[in-house]
C-alpha cells in the first residue's frame, strides 16, 4: 500500500484509503485526531463516522434530497464515509443512525462539535463551505444588555393564564416611546435563536431601533397558532392594550409588530388579518402557509385549519400591514408555499421584503435572518449616529 | 486665532483630556453632549478624562425646555424637521439613480476614448445633485429663521445669555459625538456658531461632523439600503476644508480604492479625513495642519499622511 503523504488533504487521504485499502488502527486514530469533520470543501461535504457499527446512515432534514443515505465502510476498517454535493454557505441539521445487529439508534455526530438545539433535543449541524455564524448572534461584551421582566396574567379569550417575558432595552427610559414587537414562541426564540443577545447586539450597533419585545409562551401552540380567533383576540385585545397601558410604547401601527416562525407565522398573520392596521410590521419566518389549489391537503390534521385559513386569504388577498418581512430556507418543505405567498402579498401594495437562505426549518436559520428582518421593520439610527 | 482639534471616537480609548491639556493647559472647560440625547447628562467619565472644572452646556435639555414651554414654536420646529426628512427622502431617491450612473460606467469592462469625459459628466451630475440638496435645505433653514426668528425667542434668548457666559468663561469647548442631526439642530437652535467662533474646540465623531462645512452621512455596508453616502446639510462651518469620516474602518469599505476615490472626488475640494480610534487632525485659524497625526484620503482612494 502506498503511504499517505503530508501534503494530502483529509479528503484525499480518505480517497487514498478507499482505493488502496485501509491502514492500521493507529493511522486511523491519528487521522481522526488531526482533522475536523465533516470534511468540508467547496461544493461538497464528506461525513465520517469512526466506531463499531454494522451500518451507518445519514438522517437529515433537507427537503429535496433523499432523507436517508447510507455511509460506506472504508475497506474492512471501522471508518465510514459519505460524500454529498452541497452548495456553499449551506447549513444542514442531521443525525447518524447506527445499526448494531437488529438495533438501530439515532445519534449526534460524535466527530462534529456543532449542535443546534430545538424543543425536541439537539441535532448535529453541518456548516458547508463559506458559512459563517454571524458575529451579531454571539455575546458581544461591548453591547449593553437589556433586561427581561416576567409577566403572567389571565386571558379571558384563551381561558387560561398566559406567560410573557418582556424585554426592555439597555438604558430604557420611561420618558421615551418605544416600538413594540410581540414574538410568538418567545421561549424558543430566546433559548434556541439567542434572540435576547441578538437584540442587545443589533440595538448596540444601531442597526435596529431600541424596542420593547414581548416574548409570549404558548400553552397549546398547535391549536392556538392555527389561526385560532381566540388567540388573535388575546394578542390584539388583551396583551396589546395591557402592554400599551403600562409601558412607554409608540402606540401606532408602525410602532407595533408581530413575529413568528412556522405556525407562529400563521398566528401572527392571522391576528394582523383579523385586526387590520393594528400591527404595521410583520416578521414571518418559514410560515406554514400550506394551501390547496385542488384536492385534500397532505400535511396532517394539525394543518386543517391552517390550510382553510390560507386558502381563504389566497382567494381574497388584502393588505394587512405596511411592511412585511418573509424568510424561508431553501431546504424546507415549505419553500414552495413561502415563495408562492410573496407575489400575493406584494400584489396588495404592502412593502414586502423576502429573503431565502440555504438552510432548513430550524431556529438557527431563523436566528441568522433576524438582522435582515428586524433592521427592515424597525431600522435603527445607524445612519445618523457617530459616537 | 481659533484652534480646533478633530478627534476619532473617544468611547474606548479616550485621549480628549490629553488633547485639552496640550491646547489649553489652564482654565475650565465646557462640554456639549447634545448628540447623546436623553443621556446628555451621563458625563462622569468625560469629566474624569478632562480632569478639571467642566460645565455641560445642556443643549438637549435646554431645547426640550424651550419646546415644552412654547407649543406653537414646538409645532413649527417639528414641522421643519418633517420637511427636512421629506427633502432627504427625495434626494436619496435621486441619489440612487445618479450614483448608479457613475458606477455603471465604472463597471464597464471596456473603456473607449470618450469614457473619461462621460465619467466626469456623471460625477458632475452627482455633485450638482448634492449641491442642490444642500441649497434646498439651506433655503428652508433661512425661511424658518426668518419666519420664526428663534434667536429672538424669549426662552432661547435667556438660554443664549447663559450659554454665552459659559462659553466665554471656558478655555475650550469639547463637543462629543452621537446623533449628528440632533446635535446639529441643537447647535443651530441656540445660534452656537456665533458663540463658538474663535474658541478652542475639541470635537469628535458627530461633533467633528457638525462643526465642519458639510455633513455627509455614510456607511458602505448598512443592513438595509444601498449604502450611498449622502449630504445631510451644511454644518456650522467652524472647521473648514475638511470632511470628517468617523469610524471609517467600520463604516467604509477601505479595501475598495475605487469606492474611496469616488467619495473623495465627489466631495472635493473638501479633504476626506478618516477618523478612527486615536486619530487627530488640527486646524489653526482655519488652516488644516499637516502635522504628525494628519491622515486623509486622496482622490486616488489611498491614504496620505504628513510625511507622504
Amino acid at each position: 500500500m502506498t503511504p499517505v503523504t503530508d501534503t494530502m488533504t483529509a479528503r484525499e487521504t480518505l480517497q487514498h484509503w478507499i482505493e488502496k485499502g485501509a491502514p492500521d488502527a493507529a493511522a486511523i486514530d491519528a487521522f481522526i485526531e488531526e482533522n475536523t469533520f465533516p470534511i468540508v470543501e467547496p461544493g461538497s461535504v464528506t461525513y465520517v463516522f469512526h466506531g463499531e457499527a454494522d451500518g451507518v446512515t445519514l438522517r437529515h432534514f433537507v427537503f429535496g434530497l433523499p432523507s436517508t443515505q447510507p455511509l460506506r465502510r472504508v475497506a474492512n476498517s471501522d471508518l465510514w464515509y459519505l460524500t454529498l454535493d452541497l452548495p456553499d454557505e449551506s447549513r444542514m441539521e442531521y443525525k447518524f443512525e447506527l445499526q448494531l445487529g437488529e438495533q438501530g439508534r439515532w445519534i449526534e455526530d460524535p466527530l462534529n462539535p456543532h449542535r443546534a438545539l430545538d424543543p425536541f433535543g439537539a441535532n448535529s449541524v453541518l456548516q458547508s463551505y463559506g458559512y459563517e455564524r454571524p458575529d451579531w448572534t454571539e455575546h458581544d461584551p461591548e453591547a449593553r444588555e437589556g433586561t427581561i421582566e416576567e409577566l403572567r396574567f389571565r386571558s379571558r379569550a384563551l381561558r387560561h393564564d398566559y406567560a410573557v417575558s418582556l424585554y426592555k432595552p439597555a438604558r430604557f427610559r420611561r420618558t421615551r416611546r418605544y416600538p413594540l414587537l410581540i414574538v410568538l414562541d418567545g421561549g424558543d426564540y430566546t433559548h434556541f435563536s439567542n434572540m435576547k443577545t441578538v437584540l442587545d447586539n443589533l440595538i448596540h450597533r444601531l442597526e435596529v431601533s431600541e424596542m420593547i419585545v414581548a416574548f409570549t409562551h404558548p400553552r397549546d401552540r398547535l391549536n392556538e397558532y392555527a389561526a385560532m380567533p381566540a388567540h388573535d383576540e388575546f394578542l390584539a385585545e388583551e396583551l396589546l392594550p395591557r402592554l400599551e397601558s403600562r409601558y412607554p410604547l409608540i402606540g401606532t401601527a408602525e410602532g407595533r409588530g408581530l413575529m413568528g416562525a412556522s405556525f407562529g407565522a400563521i398566528a401572527s398573520f392571522s391576528t394582523a388579518l383579523r385586526y387590520p392596521d393594528l400591527f404595521g410590521r410583520l416578521l414571518l419566518q418559514s410560515g406554514s402557509f400550506a394551501f390547496t389549489d385542488i384536492g385534500e391537503q397532505q400535511r396532517g390534521p394539525a394543518f386543517e385549519p391552517v390550510v382553510e385559513f390560507v386558502n381563504r386569504y389566497r382567494a381574497k388577498p388584502v393588505a394587512i400591514a405596511e411592511k412585511v418581512f418573509v424568510s424561508c430556507g431553501m431546504y424546507e418543505s415549505l419553500i414552495y408555499e413561502n415563495r408562492s405567498m410573496v407575489p400575493l402579498l406584494q400584489s396588495t401594495g404592502m412593502d414586502v421584503r423576502y429573503v431565502e437562505s440555504r438552510d432548513g426549518h430550524n431556529w438557527e436559520n431563523w436566528r441568522d435572518r433576524m438582522r435582515d428582518g428586524l433592521s427592515f421593520l424597525f431600522p435603527g439610527p445607524l445612519w445618523m449616529v457617530y459616537e | 486665532m481659533s484652534r480646533i482639534a478633530l478627534l476619532g471616537p473617544q468611547r474606548l480609548q479616550p485621549f480628549v483630556g490629553e488633547v485639552a491639556r496640550g491646547l489649553e493647559p489652564h482654565g475650565s472647560g465646557a462640554v456639549i453632549t447634545a448628540g447623546w440625547q436623553e443621556h446628555e447628562d451621563a458625563v462622569v467619565e468625560l469629566h474624569e478624562h478632562l480632569d478639571r472644572p467642566t460645565h455641560n452646556l445642556d443643549l438637549y435639555k435646554r431645547a426640550e425646555e424651550v419646546l415644552r414651554h412654547d407649543p406653537s414654536f414646538a409645532d413649527a420646529y417639528r414641522e421643519r424637521q418633517n420637511e427636512l426628512r421629506e427633502l432627504q427622502a427625495y434626494y436619496r431617491l435621486r441619489l440612487d439613480a445618479a450614483i448608479e450612473g457613475v458606477t455603471a460606467l465604472e463597471r464597464r469592462p471596456e473603456r473607449g476614448p470618450r469614457w473619461e469625459e462621460a465619467h466626469a459628466d456623471a460625477m458632475k451630475a452627482l455633485r450638482t445633485l448634492d449641491q442642490e440638496h444642500a441649497a434646498r435645505v439651506e433655503e428652508g433653514n433661512a425661511r424658518f429663521e426668518k419666519q420664526h426668528n428663534p434667536l429672538e425667542h424669549d426662552h432661547i434668548r435667556k438660554h443664549r445669555k447663559q450659554l454665552r457666559k459659559m462659553v466665554d468663561d471656558a478655555s475650550f469647548v469639547a463637543i462629543a459625538g452621537g446623533h449628528v442631526a440632533v446635535l446639529l439642530n441643537r447647535l443651530r437652535l441656540f445660534g452656537m456658531a456665533e458663540l463658538l467662533a474663535g474658541k478652542t474646540i475639541i470635537a469628535w465623531s458627530a461633533g467633528a461632523m457638525a462643526i465642519s462645512e458639510t455633513i455627509v452621512l455614510f456607511h458602505d455596508n448598512p443592513p438595509q439600503g444601498a449604502g450611498n453616502a449622502e449630504i445631510l446639510e451644511n454644518g456650522l462651518g467652524l472647521a473648514r476644508g475638511v470632511l470628517p469620516l468617523p469610524h471609517s474602518k467600520r463604516r467604509l469599505n477601505l479595501a475598495s480604492r475605487e469606492r474611496i476615490a469616488r467619495l473623495t472626488n465627489r466631495f472635493a475640494p473638501l479633504r476626506c479625513i478618516p477618523m478612527d480610534e486615536g486619530d487627530r487632525v488640527d486646524l489653526d485659524g482655519g488652516v488644516l495642519l499637516k502635522n504628525r497625526t494628519y491622515r486623509a484620503f486622496t482622490t486616488a482612494g489611498a491614504v496620505e499622511t504628513a510625511g507622504v
